[in-house]
């Protein structure tokens, strides 16, 4: 099937002082794919993140890029957006955004050329000279966008890529990614934006608590998370809790709608959901079924308040 | 190894660039020759004026004793004061100079159309002073005139330092001393303004967020490294930029200054002969001495300004200078990176220059005694050094203690800077925690 993993992270560990921010953590990239890396704040993702940028040091454990052991060169490959981020403000943007690019690994012609045409399609060129402190904040992120993909990375890190963008530059920077992805590139992406996960990301991870307790691809995880929840849209007559049974079916909620009924279900038992339509069907005409799928932002919520041990 | 270079690049150009440092680099010189040429411009204009004094004498003492100097024209008229005063702006009198009967129990009094220089109201007391006290020799006393002039007597003293060899040379302490607190406030000053520009230059990354989008390109301490020699030229530079400029400034006053004198000093002579004269031997001094004491005594600075340690001067103020600034360099940037604003560092700064403080303030102590045991012992500890031992050089210091000091500080700066650069690492990704020692022993462990 596909080649070895970009990434490969083996039992990786990082303690701080009476602390342990990650606990062996294993987990595989696969190449060109946009990798969710999530969990709630101090959980220990950007401590793995900063492991990958070789930032720190693992106290045990490795972390593999195309199966070979983290070397100084690799950072040439990856291209880092952290959460905490920001640009010199008295530096010009223009010659900013070369000293970083230069920084990784471009010459100087190669910077400029490349940064040409980046802020001619981000339309953004009559910044070059304006010093950062003149740009907005939504500017100065667009830049930064720009110099941490500027070096074509095999391996994009984006820590809350969004935040400080509006929903017009959201979408902007959401169709760049997936088109850096469409050209070969690998995407680790960590957020809270549940929102985002759902709509770009390919797999994911979640950590707490310096544990991974969850990661694989997001529809399996949704599969694996949907617990036989079906909403049914049922016209004819009011809906009537009495013809469902509550053994096997479960009513949780029903809303209507002008003439429609928004029916919630959910099956336990043997029971199936040919079961279910044809204890309804001799009531009302049945308009629409579909299955409930959880969103990841429930999983999330989910899983983490399932692990974090009740305190008192 | 590129990396440290670009880093040293951005540091440099963007400080250089700054209109600050161009305002700073222009206008210390200026102020420096100004500081330098005033002493003299002043000494030009304003020495003595020519006055042409009207002397009227009530006490009868100086009939005859005041002679005409270049400067001074003495008429000593019998006339009334008020008459003397009526007439004043008719004559040609600069001033009326009355003495009354008795001139000690009342003061004489100078008229004058324009305030005369101070230098010239100072000649007029002395010569006053000069022919009372003869006056009163001769007369209280019965001394003769000719004993008078043998009485007389001018002295000045030679200092020689005689070396365990046998040599000996003339040593004007006060050059020692001029310079060698010249050299420390030099480095002093140096470590201070350049330490602190480190540390607001850390400070400005972790607050700018930027340093983390940084140490994913490049190791912390390679930025540390960066910024710091990259600091380090822009201090070298403006060095540099002050000395030469401030030589062309003090050139261009000079000559304008020189142009303006309508007849050519004998001190323009003087100097350039003692110029070519090279290194006077003291005999050839002392000879000279004791026809002409100025001359002599002018050629004696001139020798021992020459016999100064110039070797061990040069090659100390550059190693000190360079190597202080490095040792408190990284000092710095390890406070830098472990607060988050300029106003949480003061709880650091004091302690990590108390050392250099304490220096400075001992300063006036050591110039007095500067072989003594504490200002031995401190002239090689490496935290004090660069400015003990700036201060001890001019006064002659053995090859072994500067070698000695040299070496600790070279061993203290690489491990200051180990240490600095295992905070610093730390401290630059650490936003809104409180630094406190405690914190910062934990960061060294990590």
């Amino acid at each position: 099937m596909r080649s070895t993993p970009i990434l490969r992270a083996v039992d990786v560990s990082k303690s701080f002082e009476h602390h342990r921010a990650l606990d062996r953590i294993s987990l595989e990239i696969p190449r060109q794919s946009i990798f969710g890396l999530l969990g709630p704040n101090g959980a220990g993702k950007t401590t793995f993140i900063r492991i990958i940028n070789q930032i720190l040091a693992p106290d045990q454990g490795r972390i593999e890029i195309d199966g070979e052991p983290l070397r100084e060169e690799h950072i040439y490959r990856i291209g880092y957006l952290p959460e905490e981020r920001g640009l010199y403000k008295k530096m010009k943007v223009g010659e900013q955004a070369v000293y970083l690019a230069r920084l990784k690994g471009l010459s100087h012609q190669e910077a400029v050329k490349r940064l040409r045409q980046w802020f001619e399609r981000f339309d953004i060129m009559p910044w070059w000279d304006k010093k950062v402190e003149e740009l907005s904040k939504g500017m100065a992120q667009k830049v930064q966008f720009i110099t941490t993909v500027l070096h074509e990375p095999d391996l994009l890190i984006l820590d809350e890529p969004f935040s400080g963008f509006d929903p017009i530059n959201t979408e902007l920077i959401k169709a760049e990614i997936l088109k850096l992805r469409d050209r070969g590139a690998t995407v680790i992406f960590s957020t809270h934006n549940m929102e985002s996960v759902e709509e770009i990301c390919d797999r994911i991870a979640l950590i707490n608590h310096g544990r991974k307790i969850l990661e694989g691809p997001v529809d399996q995880i949704k599969k694996q998370y949907a617990d036989r929840t079906y909403i049914l849209e049922l016209a004819g007559k009011h809906f009537d809790p009495a013809d469902v049974p509550e053994p096997p079916f479960q009513v949780l909620k029903s809303t209507r709608d002008k003439d429609t009924d928004i029916v919630r279900i959910k099956i336990t038992g043997d029971a199936g959901i040919n079961d279910l339509v044809g204890a309804l069907l001799p009531h009302y005409t049945l308009k629409g079924l579909r299955e409930d799928i959880p969103r990841m932002r429930d999983i999330f919520i989910r899983t983490v308040n399932a692990q974090t041990p009740v305190q008192s | 190894m590129n990396k440290i270079l670009l880093i040293i690049q951005r540091e440099y150009l963007t400080r250089v660039k700054k209109k600050s440092f161009l305002i700073l680099t222009f206008l210390t010189p200026l102020l420096f020759a100004a500081m330098m040429i005033l002493p003299a411009w002043l000494a030009v204009h304003n020495a003595e004026s020519n006055e042409n004094i009207l002397v009227i004498d009530r006490s009868g003492l100086f009939a005859g004793k005041l002679n005409d100097s270049d400067k001074l024209h003495f008429s000593v008229r019998d006339i009334s004061l008020d008459k003397a005063k009526e007439n004043f702006y008719k004559s040609d009198y600069t001033g009326i100079l009355y003495i009354p009967h008795a001139p000690e129990k009342e003061n004489p009094v100078l008229y004058f159309k324009k305030q005369p220089s101070v230098v010239t109201v100072q000649k007029l007391e002395t010569r006053l002073e000069n022919v009372l006290r003869e006056q009163k020799l001769r007369k209280a006393l019965g001394v003769s005139q000719q004993q008078i002039e043998q009485v007389k007597a001018d002295i000045h003293i030679r200092t020689v330092k005689r070396d365990e060899t046998g040599g000996e040379e003339a040593k004007h302490n006060q050059i020692s001393m001029a310079l060698g607190m010249f050299l420390s406030m030099a480095v002093y000053f140096f470590i201070f303004m350049y330490g602190v520009q480190v540390m607001r230059g850390v400070i400005e990354e972790k607050t700018n967020r930027i340093v983390e989008i940084i140490v994913s390109s490049v190791k912390p301490f390679q930025l540390m490294l960066g910024k710091i020699i990259g600091i380090a030229l822009v201090g070298l530079t403006q060095l540099t930029l002050w000395v030469v400029l401030t030589m062309i400034f003090a050139g261009i006053g000079q000559s304008f200054l020189t142009s303006r004198l309508p007849q050519g000093p004998d001190a323009r002579q003087l100097m350039t002969q003692m110029m070519q004269q090279k290194v006077p031997d003291s005999s050839a001094v002392a000879a000279l001495a004791a026809n002409n004491a100025k001359v002599g005594q002018a050629l004696e600075i001139i020798g021992s300004v020459l016999s100064l340690p110039w070797a061990k001067i040069l090659f100390g103020f550059i190693f000190f200078f360079l190597f202080g600034y490095l040792l408190y360099a990284a000092l710095f940037a390890a406070i830098g990176s472990a607060v988050d604003t300029q106003e949480d560092t003061q709880q650091f700064i004091f302690p990590v220059t108390l050392p250099l403080i304490l220096s400075i303030v001992m300063m006036q102590f050591f110039i007095m005694n500067p072989d003594s045991q504490l200002a031995v012992w401190m002239s090689i500890f490496p935290l004090t050094s660069p400015i003990v031992m700036m201060l001890r050089i001019p006064f002659g210091v053995p090859w072994w203690q500067i070698i000695l000091a040299a070496v600790l500080l070279v061993a203290t700066f690489l491990f200051m800077t180990w240490l600095a650069g295992k905070i610093y690492r730390t401290g630059i990704l650490m936003y809104g925690k409180k630094a406190s020692y405690k914190e910062l022993w934990k960061w060294l462990r990590y």
